[in-house]
């Protein structure tokens, strides 16, 4: 506990205060405080859409806040570009590293400062001998001059770690680094932090494994619904502690969720596994049934939902539908049987810009829309204008080109289109991440009219309130298999984040 | 999004009407209708060829081996029939498409199976094809007077006083409409081209799609191959050599966009049609055919550039009153 009361008595390297960032429509941090100490991790704590990213992109120069101060040293300063942030010292390591896969290790450390001769043409000699210095710093045998994309992501993160250091970094912001890293790479990634922080870096360690948090972090932050909730010695607090601190909430937001008599079953899930991605999973889900499906981001739903139907091939699994067995080997078989995904990227993954409103809706349907191989234009027609009209959708004509509609209305088609299928099971993947309030609850109440109608819905959604708020019931996902299930009756927001975390239950 | 394209066509007719009108100021027999008729008749095989390749662009994939199959296919009818005089005319032809299908569909795997950008595919079997032009035929040249008079007569054989090359071409244009709007994979073409993530969840297979766009591109390379070989009445190596580019520029001009999911029949044949009229009118009018490349690569980069404005233009709706039209 020496270095706990050596970070007290020393100055924080960076520190915010009173920080305040709205969006249109949401109030994304309100101030919140955050200091950072030389030689000191702080854990960075918080559920999703606590405001954590946003907070990092305040920090490196990214996003102005709208109110507080910023101090380097003691000093106020702001960062208004990310190379001024960059400058003061302060470089964030993604989840994604940002480097370049084309160049050599040694032009990825060196890039932008590259060491010049008299006649300003890049010195290579010293600019490998440099970045060979740098990278047995950070403990990383690699030779400078291979390409970037030989590498794998642990090694990737020593080379940007390399990088902040080049430039001289004090703070080092590291966003959920070991998310997709082996269970060695991550062991090599704690020795590394250990040894910036004997270097006398400041840390800001942002991560939802509380394995690791205290594991390498010295003190903590905790950050709800855009407010920091809590900080302080990590010593000085236990797991439920920050459970509690991060999920305590009042449960102000009401959810339309009508209740619904649940049926038989519809579909039956068994033995699904993918030699990389899950294992394991089986579930049933009832007639007029809303599936919750919680967990981290990178745990594996996605992943399974996809090959459900049928875009990834399991290496093993059985799904009954209607007491059927079904084989699902492609998306088109998927919606033939009834099963219908609304994926998570909906501008990349939904409407169809430059395709007419009509044609976007009937695209999964063309196969009941026409006859001897021929399009039915009336057909489709009328269709479209069935499932657009129950959706509300606005738009002057529906041969218009979706593009030309407002990002809600788009939305509507998407649904329409994926109505218009006639579904029995219908996927919601993320179905209310980015948008604003007024839409999600719109959002939701839609989702239990469907269930209401008679549909099973399963929602992948790594927001609890919205898991709380609407699923019968939830199944939690922990690293590609199925860490826990709980009936709605015993749900709780701490059971969520300790399936989905891998906390043991207190005793 | 429809008015926007129907203007785009109606601006392209107006511009083929206007050149037309100046052509016919410096020599007033350009629109004596016989010579508009040949006009057409010389543009035919173009027409043809761009629909092809604007359901192959359509998909965000590019064909630039077409010219090249053309002239392959061409050469097999040619020497089929010097090899076989009396080998029915329509068999001929069917063996050049299904040469043509094979040759497409050869593209359309390599893109589809084994994933490779289009433009690399189609630039290699480019060299391919004209390769093995040279290996069937040494070398040689296939002469009119090797040639049957049958296959050299059937595309100039007149129907309603129009030559069958014409006919032929307006019959493609009526199948290609009725596909691209009339059945699931001409939608295809364009939902895979539009957003290809998308279309994946909406059950439709982008590699197939892409595969079947090959094909079709194929096929009609090898019609044009019989049609030019027997329209020009010789069949050598080079033949259409660089002709790929004539026929992407006839879908650019057209408004078919080069990121795929928009075009239009139509559009295409106008462009096409454009095309036709600068390589016809400009010789007679006494323009030196190095002003011509130079005319029609203009006319090129207008075209794109006129494109690239009206799509950018669309930009987002946030104005709820905005979004009624």
């Amino acid at each position: 506990m020496l270095q706990d009361t050596t970070t007290s008595r020393m100055k924080p390297a960076v520190a915010l205060e009173g920080i305040s960032k709205s969006f249109p429509g949401v109030r994304a941090l309100s101030e919140v405080s955050l200091s950072l100490y030389p030689g000191s991790v702080t854990a960075l704590v918080g559920e999703n859409g606590a405001g954590k990213s946003t907070l990092v992109k305040i920090l490196t120069g990214i996003y102005q806040p709208d109110e507080g101060t910023i101090r380097v040293d003691g000093a106020e300063t702001r960062f208004p570009t990310a190379n001024s942030a960059a400058k003061a010292g302060v470089t964030a390591i993604h989840q994604e590293t940002v480097l370049f896969d084309e160049l050599s290790v040694a032009e990825n450390i060196f890039l932008g400062h590259a060491p010049r001769t008299r006649l300003g043409l890049i010195d290579w000699a010293k600019m490998n001998a440099d970045a060979r210095a740098l990278l047995a710093r950070v403990g990383a045998d690699l030779d400078p001059s291979i390409r970037l994309r030989d590498l794998g992501i642990a090694s990737k993160h020593l080379v940007a770690i390399a990088r902040a250091l080049s430039i001289d970094a004090r703070v080092v912001i590291m966003d959920e680094p070991t998310a997709a890293l082996s269970h060695k790479e991550i062991h090599e990634l704690y020795e590394l932090v250990d040894r910036l922080k004997a270097d006398g870096k400041a840390i800001l360690f942002i991560s939802h494994k509380f394995d690791e948090i205290f594991r390498i972090a010295d003190r903590y932050t905790v950050f709800r619904d855009g407010r920091m909730v809590g900080e302080g010695l990590i010593s000085g607090t236990t797991q439920d502690d920050l459970v509690r601190m991060m999920v305590g909430r009042d449960v102000g937001q009401v959810f339309p969720k009508q209740e619904v008599a649940i049926g038989e079953p519809v579909l039956t899930v068994s033995g699904y596994r993918h030699p990389t991605e899950f294992e394991d999973i089986g579930f049933e889900l009832r007639r007029g049934e809303i599936l919750g499906f919680y967990g981290l981001v990178g745990a594996g739903r996605s992943e399974f939902m996809q090959s459900l139907i049928g875009i990834t091939k399991p290496s093993a699994g059985a799904v009954k539908l209607d007491g059927a067995v079904k084989i699902i080997r492609s998306p088109a078989e998927a919606i033939a049987a009834g099963i219908v995904y609304v994926p998570e990227e909906r501008g990349r993954q939904g409407a169809i810009i430059g395709l007419p409103i009509f044609q976007n809706v009937t695209l999964p349907s063309l196969s009941r829309t026409s006859r001897a191989g021929f399009l039915r234009l009336a057909e489709e027609f009328a269709l479209a204008r069935d499932y657009t009209s129950r959706l509300d959708l606005r738009a002057a004509s529906l041969d218009q080109d979706v593009g030309t509609l407002s990002g809600g209305n788009q939305q509507k088609v998407v649904i329409a289109k994926w109505l218009a299928t006639r579904p029995k099971v219908i996927i919601l993947d993320e179905p209310t991440k980015g948008i604003d309030i007024g839409s999600k609850a719109a959002v939701h109440a839609f989702m239990s009219e469907l269930a209401a109608a008679g549909l099973s819905v399963i929602m992948v959604s790594s927001e609890i309130p919205e898991i709380m708020g609407m699923s019968d019931r939830v199944i939690v996902m922990r690293e590609g298999r199925i860490a826990g299930r709980f009936e709605r009756a015993e749900l709780s927001a701490e059971k969520l984040v300790r399936a989905a975390a891998g906390i043991e239950e207190a005793a | 999004m429809k008015t926007l394209l129907k203007n785009r066509e109606m601006l392209l007719v107006a511009a083929i009407v206007a050149l037309v009108v100046l052509i016919a100021t410096r020599f007033p027999g350009f629109v004596r209708p016989q010579n508009l008729a040949n006009v057409y008749n010389d543009t035919s095989i173009l027409i043809i060829l761009a629909l092809g390749q604007m359901a192959v662009i359509l998909t965000r994939c590019i064909d630039l081996s077409m010219a090249a199959s053309l002239a392959l296919c061409g050469m097999v009818a040619a020497m089929l029939n010097a090899a076989v005089p009396g080998l029915p005319i329509p068999l001929v032809i069917l063996v050049a498409m299904a040469l043509g299908a094979v040759l497409g569909s050869v593209n359309g795997l390599l893109v589809w199976k084994l994933d490779i950008p289009p433009i690399v595919v189609t630039l290699g079997t480019l060299t391919i094809y004209r390769g093995l032009i040279f290996l069937i035929s040494g070398g040689a040249w296939i002469n009119a007077h090797q040639m049957s008079d049958a296959f050299k007569a059937l595309p100039r054989g007149a129907v309603l006083g129009f030559p069958l090359l014409s006919w032929l071409s307006l019959v493609m244009i009526a199948l290609m409409f009725v596909v691209m709007s009339r059945t699931p994979l001409g939608r295809a073409f364009f939902a895979v081209g539009g957003n290809p993530h998308a279309a994946v969840y909406t059950g439709i297979d982008v590699g197939r799609t892409r595969f079947f766009a090959y094909c079709l591109s194929g096929t009609l390379a090898g019609l044009s191959g019989y049609l030019w070989v027997s329209r020009y009445a010789v069949a050598y190596v080079d033949i259409a050599a660089g002709f790929e580019l004539d026929i992407i520029a006839a879908c650019v001009i057209g408004g078919v966009s080069i990121a795929g999911g928009i075009g239009s029949v139509a559009g295409t044949v106008l462009g096409a049609l454009f095309l036709g009229v600068i390589k016809n009118a400009l010789p007679v009018i006494n323009i030196s055919p190095f002003a011509q490349m130079a005319i029609s690569g203009t006319v090129i980069i207008i075209a794109v550039a006129v494109n690239a404005r009206a799509e950018k233009r669309k930009g987002r709706v946030i104005l709820r009153k905005a979004e009624a039209h």
